[in-house]
């Protein structure tokens, strides 16, 4: 005769230790307690789970397990609504290996009855379900990630090849609130490569054109336009608004202005820079990593370093090297994977070849060295005499 | 021979290739062989005393030559050599 449900719970109590309440909410409020995997569907949680808990339902426990548990020795709690999915779930844990798996005894109701702490989660509307299904779906971003991006501040500097890729992609995301900082207007030059921008648009300036595509794509994202260019004056007040700096500057005063401002108001900088089929792409976070100065100590020359402008720029190159740059920026605002800290990516659009450098910080670095003096300082100045007058100007050391 | 990865504002230097094969059995000799071959790049790389400009990072493989021996790091068949300026370009 088949088993019946009765039968599979009082089997699965044969090998699953229960494990009550009050045995276990010291060490939970502690925040020393097992991984505690709560297996109900989601309106359930969304009344409320065990502080710290994780939400995998049962539908799901499978396929996502591994993404949250790490080791199959690793202690964990499996919690449902009154303790026999649990008991469940918790045998298909021990199947797929996982050797120290407990089931909460009386699951989440017993736990609210003792008075045990609840946490209500904070969840995303039926229409953020919807429209963040992907990003809620990958174990790494989840529903918690998600709610992140959405208080999350990413500010672009420039609006241009490597903004416009990048702040389409941050506002699809759910980035809640994006700042536009370009003091320039859309030409009918820039839409080979600034997709942000459109026809119609031609002779706006480039933030608020930016705003009007965001508003179209995702009315959600705030959009901050900046319509001025980044200065001495007001560069630390820009950043501190922020989580995150994207640079896509076009000129290498403002580079290093940023560099600099980023390690003082230690807001993480991701850089990329790009020149006919060429880009460099490279994550400074403030102190824990290299900053672009310990990268470059300083600027070439002009007719070493010419402009788009000057030189030419394939245009689906800024695509690649902005949405290497949003992709960055979301990691760095959910703290997951590895960022390009470290290390420099340099694409070869024309070889097709991804190749990558170790940048390491300088224990000299003028600006994020034991020894910097650090201060924001006259960059124009600096990046046309460098090699002349540059110790005097912004500090460096030979 | 070690190959030289030339980077996009100094191919016209050098008849617009990508890499370079060039001599040497350390960076500094390498670097000179490149400058040899293409004099063009010596202007643009070398300070008038024959030294490598601080805005010219070498690359020895993937490791900054500035932290191995600088011009003196040992090189040789099958290593690579990159050149590289810092790019400004990004949004105009």
């Amino acid at each position: 005769m088949s088993p019946t449900y009765q039968d599979l719970i009082a089997r699965a109590r044969e090998v699953i230790p229960e494990v009550e309440p009050s045995d276990v909410a010291p060490r939970v409020e502690a925040g020393d307690g097992p991984l505690i995997v709560d297996v109900r569907e989601t309106g359930e949680w969304d009344q409320g789970h065990l502080p710290g808990a994780v939400h995998i339902p049962r539908g799901f426990l499978e396929s996502r397990i591994g993404g949250v548990a790490g080791d199959t020795g690793r202690e964990m709690l499996v919690s449902c609504a009154g303790g026999q999915r649990s008991l469940l779930a918790a045998v298909t844990l021990r199947d797929m290996g996982y050797t120290n798996v407990s089931s909460l005894a009386g699951g989440f109701a017993r736990w609210k009855q003792n008075d045990h702490p609840v946490e209500v989660p904070r969840i995303l509307t039926p229409a953020q379900r919807s429209r963040y299904s992907r990003h809620v779906l990958i174990p790494e971003v989840g529903e918690e990630g998600q709610l992140k991006l959405l208080d999350s501040k990413a500010l672009l500097i420039g609006a241009g090849g490597l903004g416009s890729p990048a702040a389409y992609y941050l506002a699809a995301a759910g980035v809640g609130t994006i700042g536009l900082v370009d003091d320039d207007v859309v030409d009918e030059s820039n839409l080979q490569r600034q997709i942000i921008h459109t026809t119609d648009r031609v002779g706006m300036n480039k933030g608020e054109s930016g705003r009007e595509a965001i508003r179209a794509l995702n009315p959600e994202v705030q959009v901050n336009v900046h319509p001025f260019r980044v200065t001495r004056d007001n560069v630390l007040d820009l950043l501190s608004g922020y989580d995150v700096v994207v640079d896509g500057a076009d000129n290498f005063p403002t580079r290093y202005l940023l560099a600099d401002a980023a390690l003082m108001t230690k807001t993480p900088l991701v850089h990329a820079s790009i020149l006919r089929f060429e880009g460099h792409a490279s994550v400074f976070v403030p102190y824990d990593g290299p900053c672009y100065r310990c990268l470059f100590p300083e600027p070439p020359p002009p007719d070493l370093a010419p402009s788009c402008g000057e030189a030419g720029v394939l245009g689906v190159l800024c695509g690649v090297m902005g949405n290497i740059q949003a992709t960055e920026a979301i990691k760095v605002l959910l703290g997951i994977g590895d960022t390009l800290s470290g290390r420099l990516l340099i694409y070869d659009a024309l070889g097709m070849t991804f190749t990558e450098l170790k940048v390491r910080r300088d224990p000299d670095c003028p600006s994020c060295g034991p020894a910097a003096d650090l201060r924001l300082r006259d960059y124009e100045a600096w990046c046309a005499g460098v090699g002349t007058h540059a110790s005097e100007v912004a500090g460096a050391t030979a | 021979m070690t190959i030289v990865k030339i980077p996009p504002v100094l191919r016209q230097a050098v008849g617009g290739e990508r890499t370079v094969q060039a001599a040497g059995t350390t960076v500094g000799e390498v670097l000179g062989n490149l400058c040899d071959q293409h004099p063009a790049v010596g202007a643009q790389i070398l300070t008038p005393e024959g030294d490598l400009h601080k805005y010219v990072n070498v690359y020895v493989n993937d490791e900054d030559a500035r932290l191995l021996q600088w011009t003196d790091t040992p090189v040789g068949t099958g290593d690579t050599v990159l050149i590289l300026p810092a790019m400004a370009g990004g949004s105009r």
